[in-house]
């Protein structure tokens, strides 16, 4: 479990982030959705540790990582695994190493068994005859789907995706969604899911936090945010007429 | 600062060694062409030059190749090659930090738990310390080369004539100082280019800056280190 515990950020003066509450569960697609520029990225940077909040702490199972020290940071951020919007690949490495890569500097794990897992890892997500592959010749939803493997290769406890359907097609999106929500399930993991996709919210929103100007406005799931009584959460929600549609049917 | 961060949460040895190695072969041999063609180019027509320049009959051919050899030892090789090195290698890597940081790779690694500033800074600066005094003698070799074969060429001096005049009064503290100066100018380009690349934000437009800022910095830094040196060893 992941807690958040009144998260405060300021960057030159400017308030982005306003006494962030809340817990994301194991087992759990948790989703924090908002309209562009409205602090998620933010959070997440400050929930791995890429950004310091100015106060409040983050927890994960008890363990203080906010304030704890190196040693505790280092032990957490080796169990956090973390989908980057452009999937983030080491451009000078073909797919296998860009997996194998947090084994080979996290792990003393013999080199078959690496191989092994990092070829476990690419099945689960639906990847397979790619190894050698470099990411530049690869497709995006591609891009997404090592990003993944490599974001669990090293059996993490967390996985963080930041925007993972940006820049892909429906389908695949759906696809990266539905991965993600099998990840999580399979393997009994913490994850936690930045995007402004009203599609994953309704496809895998197991938690949902909104989250407006800064400030945390509603939670919930993807069952109840219909009836959210949030003006600025149905303002979100309904800005396309789909989501109307799907309103009315129900 | 940022030097500090190089040797906090450093990684296993193995895996720096490996890292360095491939750092060697990008920042010394593929930089061998270019130093080879500007080294050799200048060796000829410093030759030319001061052939060109000695006109008196009081002064004797061999002094050609001694101020060839003095030029090339003391300035040339060591210092005008380094500006060659800051525009090749420093802007290779300011501009590959560079794109890692705005694509996330570096806070890829960071997420990971890895010092990024380590892994991917320390074996570009342990590889220039190994890769350029080599790449500054190669280059005294070549200049010196290209001033013989220009100068015999030419017939402004001869064979015999060169070679006294590169073994005349010769001072071996010289090419102490040379590699002296090619360690303190592969510190100051390998660091400032990380710098500038490590801590780039924005797109590929400020990737870009950051290039050309390294390559300025660290032309600037050489010239007032070269000077220092100067004052302080001869």
């Amino acid at each position: 479990m992941i807690e958040l515990n009144q998260i405060n950020k300021s960057f030159d003066g400017k308030q982005i982030l306003f006494d962030i509450s809340g817990k994301f569960e194991k087992g759990k697609t948790n989703l924090i959705i908002g309209a562009s520029g409205t602090g998620k990225s933010v959070l997440l940077k400050c929930m791995v540790g890429l950004v310091q909040p100015d106060t409040g702490e983050v927890y994960y199972d008890g363990r203080d990582f906010t304030n704890g020290g190196k040693r505790l940071k280092t032990d957490v951020r080796r169990e956090i695994g973390m989908l980057f919007q452009g999937g983030a690949l080491f451009d000078s490495k073909n797919v296998e190493q860009n997996v194998k890569f947090p084994l080979d500097m996290l792990t003393k794990m013999p080199k078959d068994e690496k191989l092994d897992r990092v070829n476990t890892c690419l099945k689960m997500v639906g990847l397979e005859n790619v190894n050698k592959k470099m990411p530049s010749e690869i497709s995006g939803g591609m891009k997404k789907r090592v990003g993944i493997a490599r974001a669990i290769v090293n059996n993490s406890r967390y996985l963080y995706c930041d925007e993972p359907n940006s820049g892909l097609d429906p389908q695949t999106s759906i696809l990266i969604d539905n991965l993600i929500k099998e990840i999580t399930e399979e393997l009994d993991i913490t994850t936690i899911v930045v995007t402004h996709d009203m599609n994953s919210v309704m496809e895998i929103g197991e938690f949902v936090m909104f989250m407006y100007k800064g400030k945390k406005l509603w939670e919930g799931n993807n069952e109840t945010i219909f009836d959210c009584g949030v003006k600025e959460l149905e303002d979100f929600i309904f800005a396309n007429n789909l989501m109307r549609t799907v309103r009315k049917n129900r | 600062m940022f030097i500090g961060t190089l040797f906090a949460r450093r990684e296993t040895f193995r895996t720096y060694s490996k890292l360095t190695i491939d750092e060697c072969i990008k920042i010394g041999y593929d930089s061998l062409f270019i130093i080879a063609i500007v080294s050799t180019f200048m060796g000829a027509v410093t030759t030319i030059q001061t052939a060109y320049n000695l006109v008196s009959p009081f002064i004797p051919d061999y002094v050609i190749s001694l101020v060839v050899r003095d030029m090339t030892i003391l300035e040339m090789s060591p210092t005008i090659m380094a500006i060659v090195f800051a525009g090749k290698v420093g802007s290779n890597i300011a501009g590959e930090l560079g794109t890692m940081r705005i694509t996330e790779q570096v806070d890829a690694l960071e997420v990971m738990g890895i010092n990024a500033a380590s892994y991917l800074v320390l074996p570009k600066i342990v590889a220039s310390l190994i890769m350029y005094p080599m790449l500054v003698v190669i280059s005294a070799f070549l200049c010196i080369l290209g001033g013989y074969l220009a100068g015999t060429m030419t017939e402004v001096i001869t064979g015999a004539e060169y070679a006294y005049g590169l073994r005349f009064e010769f001072i071996p503290f010289t090419v102490q100082f040379a590699l002296t100066k090619s360690l303190v100018f592969a510190y100051l380009v390998t660091s400032i280019s990380a710098y500038k690349g490590f801590y780039t934000s924005g797109g590929a437009l400020e990737v870009g800056q950051a290039s050309t800022s390294a390559v300025t910095n660290s032309c600037i830094a050489i010239l007032v280190a070269d000077y220092l040196l100067a004052q302080i060893m001869l």
